[in-house]
């Protein structure tokens, strides 16, 4: 049957959204969408011992938008790293009991900005160069 | 934040069926059933009640004959109508066709279909507050435009064009003129003959009416041909047994509009002026469409650094109030609304839209209600936003 309107899991987290907010000094920011489409994500990650200790995040956007950051982030805390740059958009939408087909470009959002996040932490510790993190990484791969 | 408080505020999208519509037309559900074109008395009975129907809704419109209604099951079915009808009917006059930017889509998606089968599309602009440029309209007609559609008042911004000014200067060429007042007929005085119209659509449900009704006047000096064909109904210019039920209740509703119009409109005005006031006091929020030219039961806004969606379902979860956006995250196509494009909006600014619509189950006590709602909706939301 052809969904109608929002699952009760995305309200859920809509009206209740998870790990809002901003961390001081993150160890990585992760930025993406832009307001013209609607939609703009970002995501601060604190990390220890290689796992995301803490996680926040911001969105400007739709229902859809903010239930798949508030998701992502729940999914990916207490996580190590690699694991977290595993999680794809299709876990996101999975995890919240799938989205309209019109709205599952936000839940490539979500699991962007999260990727994004980890890779300017991976920048900023050296471990890999600027240029890399485009490509593989871009899309979930493990490095 | 859950003050269940209940309050709808999206009438364009729907009405609630008038319960004494209902009570007038419930005997067409039961016992007279009858098709109006039989000839026996059960049949007879049926085309006296369509006949009825027809002469109330002249009478909202001021038809000078309630032969030139044309009962449909949609005012998306009537301008189509009205669109396709004149158009095919007149090609050999001319090719051209006009319209404003802000039409409806039910207007804007038949013109663009007679496009691609060789008409001409010329879209008029609008100002800021969303009135036709009428120096532009002026200048896009053409002995070749057979037919110009400007809508009487615009449902996402509650603008409301100068139909009399428009239709004069179509007139004045000779040519054609439609107007869509699914938004405006039953809210402010709309008079065919008074405006010069000569093809307008209205609705029934808009009214108070049971949905699966819409109808078209037609001016008796323009020929249209029907869209669908069949059995020679309405004058032949609309096949399909007759929804008695729904054109009977459009009839009453239509009566009811033209007896309580003035009254509620300015009972709703003063509800609708309360609330732009208040929610004006909001920061980063602008009223969209004409300040003064507007639907009396109409407001809109936009609001800076929030999407529309969210402000919609964070209402309607939280406060239990109903109201509208033109968002593209709730549109099926994600494009902003081409109404808020049209009035010079930035993409990002017409993503922070909000339409309340307002109608016979609001009073004056909801405003702080509505008020509060919203403020705190604003101040949720832009908690959220990094922007």
């Amino acid at each position: 049957m052809a969904q109608i309107g929002y699952s009760k899991k995305v309200m859920e987290h809509f009206m209740n959204p998870r790990n809002v907010g901003v961390i001081e000094n993150p160890d990585g920011y992760g930025k993406v969408g832009n307001p013209v489409c609607g939609d703009l994500m970002e995501i601060f990650i604190k990390v220890k011992d290689d796992k995301i200790e803490d996680i926040k995040f911001r969105t400007f956007g739709c229902g859809s938008a903010i239930a798949v950051s508030s998701m992502v982030t729940e999914m990916a805390k207490g996580r190590t790293l690699e694991e977290a740059m595993r999680i794809t958009r299709k876990d996101v939408a999975d995890e919240l009991e799938g989205l309209p087909p019109q709205k599952m470009h936000c839940s490539n959002l979500g699991a962007d900005a999260l990727h994004e996040a980890i890779k300017d932490y991976w920048v900023k510790t050296g471990k890999i160069k600027p240029e890399q993190t485009k490509g593989e990484a871009g899309r979930g791969k493990k490095l | 934040m859950t003050i269940m408080c209940g309050i709808y505020l999206d009438y364009h999208s729907a009405c609630p069926l008038d319960p004494r519509v209902r009570e007038f037309a419930e005997k067409y559900l039961r016992r007279e059933f009858g098709n109006p074109s039989a000839l026996h008395s059960v049949g007879l009975a049926a085309k006296a009640a369509v006949e009825e129907a027809r002469a109330k809704v002249a009478e909202l419109v001021h038809a000078e004959d309630p032969s030139n209604i044309i009962f449909t099951a949609s005012a998306s079915e009537a301008s189509n109508l009205a669109l396709r009808g004149a158009a095919l009917r007149n090609a050999g006059r001319g090719k051209h066709l006009l319209a404003s930017a802000i039409e409806h889509i039910s207007v804007l998606n038949p013109m663009k279909d007679l496009k691609k089968g060789g008409f001409e599309l010329s879209l008029i602009p609008v100002d800021s507050a969303g009135i036709v440029d009428l120096v532009a309209l002026e200048s896009q007609l053409s002995q070749e435009t057979i037919l110009t559609s400007v809508m009487y008042a615009n449902s996402e911004i509650g603008t409301v064009e100068p139909i009399a000014e428009i239709s004069e200067l179509v007139h004045k060429k000779g040519l054609y003129l439609h107007v869509d007042a699914t938004a405006a007929a039953g809210r402010i005085s709309v008079d065919v003959q008074r405006d010069g119209i000569d093809l307008l659509t209205v609705s029934s449900n808009d009214i108070y009416g049971p949905q699966g009704a819409g109808a078209l006047y037609v001016n008796p000096d323009l020929k249209i041909q029907p869209v669908l064909f069949g059995g020679g109904q309405e004058r032949g210019l609309r096949a399909g047994t007759e929804n008695l039920f729904a054109i009977a209740g459009f009839g009453e509703a239509a009566r009811l509009a033209s007896l309580e119009m003035d009254e509620e409109s300015r009972r709703l005005r003063a509800i609708r002026d309360g609330l732009i006031r208040e929610i004006l006091k909001i920061e980063e929020v602008y009223l969209t469409g004409h300040p003064a030219k507007r639907l009396p039961h109409h407001a809109s806004f936009r609001f800076s650094r929030i999407e529309g969606e969210s402000i919609l379902l964070t209402l309607d979860a939280f406060y239990n109030i109903q109201v509208s956006t033109g968002s593209a995250c709730s549109s099926r196509t994600l494009e902003p609304s081409h109404v808020l494009l049209a009035i010079g909006l930035e993409h990002v600014e017409a993503h922070g839209s909000m339409v309340m619509t307002l109608g016979k189950h609001n009073n004056p006590d909801q405003i702080p209600l509505i008020v509060n709602a919203v403020t705190k909706t604003v101040q949720r939301l832009r908690e959220l936003s990094p922007l």
